[in-house]
């Protein structure tokens, strides 16, 4: 096929874009070298509209051991031990195909990690529909969900943690993001890094086959009303392969045979070899004939292209060829050198003797385009006035009953009972609380999970909203008792070409920067997925973040049921009563404008820490966070998960009991305390200069005020739980 | 006592099996799926996960590799052999055991904590054991068991049921089966009763600080009657 400008906009590349190549190549590239160029300039693989902005993130700190730019990031959690993590999205490839979508999304993220020489120990996710009244929803939130559960049941890894949310934004474009943790020996750390000339490049895992062909191309394009024709660019995922894939690399990693080693992901055998060889400013020789092929007569444009799942490139030592063979037959998987580094500074395509590549590396790399893209900075909305006459005509128990039963608030076991919670034996906190725990195989450790979003938040003001988010990351961590120690973040937004949505994109980095920076709570690793967008309606802006955190013995941590009967129930931090953009005003007052509650980054320092310091010195008895939803909505969470009631005391604060119960103020937490560690807590926490409020006493059953609420703790059970089996059964 | 532990490709709960035997005091053994011998034992187990990717049907690719004729030999000869969840699915691909692992009835993948009821405590795993309601785990897509009528009618006659699915206060009812297996059967055991199949993992309950203890019950009760 002849190469022109119609196609090389056909492969996704802008007609700039196709100039600077031929300027570059100082000539017309051929098909094949048009492929790798799409592949590698496309935003998905080149972060072009990004990059300029990710690097203000704020990515050290004495923890990190890797930051961003490797396959995943890397954080010390001492002894020697390390915890590798990174969350990914999948989310263009989940709307056209959600079973195989989400189950390769859950497969990718995995091998980042074990890429690595990490085990993975524990996998998360963050899953965005829209309006459950959409036609689509149903369907997708069950082949999701089955894809997620499908692909790490089977590897037999724990998925810990998760959060699932409904906003009409995603009527037409979902958002799958997948998170994994690993666990390696700080001294056993493998990287992607390229290094010596003439070392053999061995391809491992599965057959190549024409699955995935333009997978990275059409994640980085909006969506019309051809989608369905776009079902061939979804990977196909083999999670047996994987577990296999996973137990194979990590014999292999045993000892020194390797030099580095990395996974085809998204747009294979072409990303992963020019980022090796990339990396270790090399030149990199593939002959396509010794590609294990699934298919016959495939040509180097397919090889190259293909985004076959659980395949890895591995650069070996010489002479160490014939022991990694022997492994890999052993796991039954193929294994064939493909190739050598050189020092051409080339990646040089040969097949049938012919060469049908040769382009510099840096062409690929470095030379990709870089955006500097318009945006539009997004204004603090106007604080609304609430008509506080119109809340006479509310009461509290039908407007708790109607929250907690809310699709974003209610309870998701439907969902995480379908994921294998506990294979490897250390799952010590279970999905449904506010952070996964597991323990550090074989040690006094464990380390906590969570992954948050707050897209109304981060839509109404995109600034607040990204620090928002990294809070409430931060609390979560707290709240079981772990130090928060560092962030992965996925960045789902809508067209970077559109100058609102770029605005977006910019602010929450900002925030989230600014937060994690006050915080100490590093960027490691993550991803950003742009053209979230179908027929010019984007997204809300959704950046994910997954935070991780220690805790150094495992018998300290702290879970969010109430404990027992007469136990203090204390409020942490100051309720102002911001009402703008909670649930409340959205459910019950139907009232979506004002701008998001205020983060006070010194009292959301203070609260956390002090909290800490209080479930160390083993003072409370258990915590939450509070947050969609209010304090009333928390409370209640910790009545289910204790099957306790709670007597609440009538309010000190001047502002309306709504507002109090209702109010998303931030940097607040839930705790309970018993007679015989109250005084001290009191104390610590004024010390420490902790607004707290005596919300009220622990009883067996009844969740009580004032003569206005009165509801059994099974009630409030049924209303939680029933939304989500009710809709998922109609 | 000796224990083994089978790793056929795809096993996923090979290592939780083996923390498990180590930890009431079992000398234990991995064993590939390739081997051809096995290790002296005085129980082999077969672990749970997605043998061979459950491909074909679960378990019946375990059920024709080359170490199940020594386990099958091992079996008959009255040596006892446990098959948690796929090792369940595994053993009556082999024969060992009568019936057949369907999907689970609400066609979803299930994992939580279920009760059980022993039914019979005259064998080597349940005899003596202090409870006779365990809480234990389940994690599978296929636990729903069914068997022909003839079938049932000979474990029932040979007190082969070795548990049922049950609440908390032991009553066996349909409300509180949780895949559709028939008489809410978790658990079978051979006419001898040297061998035992069940779907819910014990190995995942062995410390307080994990879903439960009662897994700790069953394998402190199996290794001291082992002992005696």
């Amino acid at each position: 096929m002849k190469v022109n400008e119609k196609v090389a906009i056909d492969h996704g590349l802008k007609k700039d874009e196709f100039k600077k190549i031929c300027v570059l190549l100082k000539r017309v590239p051929n098909i094949t070298e048009l492929a790798i160029f799409s592949a590698m300039w496309n935003e998905h693989c080149s972060y072009k509209s990004s990059r300029k902005h990710l690097k203000n993130l704020h990515t050290k700190g004495k923890k990190v051991i890797q930051g961003p730019g490797e396959n995943a990031g890397i954080i010390d959690i001492d002894d020697g031990d390390a915890i590798v993590f990174k969350i990914e999205s999948h989310n263009h490839p989940s709307f056209i195909e959600p079973y195989q979508g989400a189950a390769t999304g859950v497969g990718g993220i995995m091998r980042d990690v074990f890429t690595m020489g990490a085990r993975p120990i524990a996998n998360l996710n963050s899953i965005h529909f829209g309006s459950p009244q959409h036609k689509k929803t149903k369907n997708l939130l069950r082949g999701v969900v089955k894809g997620i559960g499908g692909y790490g049941n089977c590897i037999g890894v724990p998925t810990i943690a998760g959060q699932t949310c409904f906003d009409e934004s995603y009527n037409g474009n979902i958002l799958v993001n997948a998170m994994t943790l690993g666990l390696v020996n700080k001294n056993k750390i493998f990287y992607s890094k390229a290094a010596g000339i003439d070392k053999p490049v061995i391809y491992v895992g599965s057959k190549t086959g024409r699955d995935g062909i333009h997978g990275a191309s059409m994640a980085s394009a909006v969506f019309d009303d051809q989608i369905e024709e776009k079902k061939p660019t979804v990977q196909v995922g083999d999670p047996f392969t994987e577990k296999l894939l996973l137990e194979a690399c990590l014999e292999l990693m045993a000892d020194d045979s390797i030099i580095s080693i990395q996974d085809m992901g998204a747009a294979g055998l072409t990303s992963s070899s020019v980022e090796m060889a990339s990396k270790g400013k090399l030149g990199i020789e593939l002959n396509l004939n010794k590609v294990p092929c699934r298919e016959e007569n495939m040509t180097p444009y397919e090889i190259m292209l293909s985004e076959s799942q659980e395949r890895m490139l591995i650069i070996l030592n010489n002479g160490k060829e014939k022991k990694a063979k022997k492994i890999f037959d052993k796991w039954g998987l193929d294994f064939s050198v493909i190739g050598k580094t050189t020092n051409s500074k080339n990646i040089e395509i040969f097949y049938d003797e012919k060469k049908f590549a040769d382009i510099p590396i840096d062409l690929l790399a470095e030379n990709a385009p870089l955006y500097d893209r318009k945006w539009k900075k997004i204004k603090l909305p106007q604080k609304l006035k609430f008509n506080k006459d119109e809340f006479k005509s509310l009461n509290l128990d039908d407007c708790l009953k109607k929250i907690l039963s809310n699709q974003n608030v209610c309870d998701k076991q439907w969902i995480w009972e379908q994921y294998d919670h506990t294979v490897m034996g250390d799952t010590i906190q279970k999905p449904g609380g506010d952070a996964g725990v597991v323990r550090v195989h074989g040690t006094e450790k464990a380390v906590a999970a969570s992954v948050d979003s707050s897209s109304s938040y981060c839509y109404s003001h995109p600034l607040t909203g990204g620090k928002q988010v990294v809070c409430e990351s931060w609390r979560n961590l707290i709240s079981v008792g772990s130090e928060p120690i560092a962030i992965t973040n996925c960045l789902n937004f809508g067209n970077p070409e559109n100058e609102k949505n770029m605005g977006e994109f910019i602010q929450c980095v900002e925030g989230i920067t600014e937060a994690s920076k006050y915080l100490n709570f590093p960027v490691v690793s993550g991803n950003v997925s742009f053209y979230n967008e179908t027929k010019n309606k984007g997204i809300k802006p959704t950046p994910t973040i997954g935070g991780v955190g220690l805790i150094k013995n495992y018998k300290n941590m702290i879970t969010m049921d109430l404990k027992k009967a007469g136990n203090n129930v204390l409020v942490i931090g100051k309720t102002e009563g911001h009402l703008d953009q909670s649930i409340f005003a959205k459910e019950i007052l139907n009232e979506k404008k004002g701008p998001p509650p205020e983060i006070n980054l010194f009292n959301e320092k203070n609260n956390g820490e002090t909290i800490l310091k209080l479930i160390k010195e083993k003072l409370i008895e258990s915590c939450h966070d509070v947050s969609l939803g209010g304090i009333l909505i928390a409370l209640s969470k910790m009545c289910i998960k204790g099957k306790k009631g709670i007597k609440i005391n009538p309010l000190k604060s001047l502002i309306n009991k709504f507002e109090y119960f209702f109010s998303e103020d931030q940097g607040r937490y839930i705790i309970e305390v018993n007679n015989d560690n109250i005084k001290n807590v009191y104390k610590i926490l004024k010390d420490n200069s902790v607004h707290f409020d005596e919300l009220g006493i622990v009883n067996d059953n009844l969740v009580e005020f004032d003569e206005e609420l009165n509801l059994s703790v099974e009630i409030l059970n049924e209303e939680n739980k029933t939304w989500l089996n009710n809709y998922m059964k109609n | 006592m000796k224990s083994s532990v089978i790793i056929f490709p795809g096993s996923n709960c090979d290592r939780d099996m083996d923390v498990a035997l180590k930890k009431f005091g079992f000398q234990n053994k991995m064993v590939w799926h390739n081997d051809d011998k096995l290790p002296n034992s005085d129980l082999i187990v077969l672990p749970g996960g997605f043998s061979y990717g459950d491909y074909l049907r679960c378990g019946s690719i375990a059920g024709k590799s080359k170490i199940i004729k020594s386990v099958i030999e091992f079996a008959k000869s009255g040596g006892l052999v446990l098959g948690i969840c796929n090792g369940f699915q595994i053993l009556t691909e082999t024969g060992l055991l009568p019936g057949v692992l369907q999907q689970n009835k609400n066609i979803d993948f299930i994992c939580k904590n279920v009760f059980i009821k022993i039914n019979n405590k005259d064998n080597k795993y349940f005899k003596n054991i202090e409870k006779d309601i365990l809480e234990l785990h389940i994690a599978h897509n296929e636990g729903n068991y069914f068997c022909s009528n003839d079938e049932l009618k000979n474990l029932e006659d040979n007190n082969q049921i070795a548990a049922s699915y049950c609440n908390e206060k032991g009553d066996c009812n349909e409300k509180i089966n949780p895949n559709g297996a028939i008489k809410n059967i978790a658990g079978i055991f051979n006419k001898e009763k040297n061998i035992l199949g069940m779907m819910p993992h014990p190995e995942r309950m062995i410390d307080k600080y994990l879903s439960g203890e009662d897994g700790t019950i069953f394998f402190k009760n199996l290794i001291s009657n082992l002992k005696s």
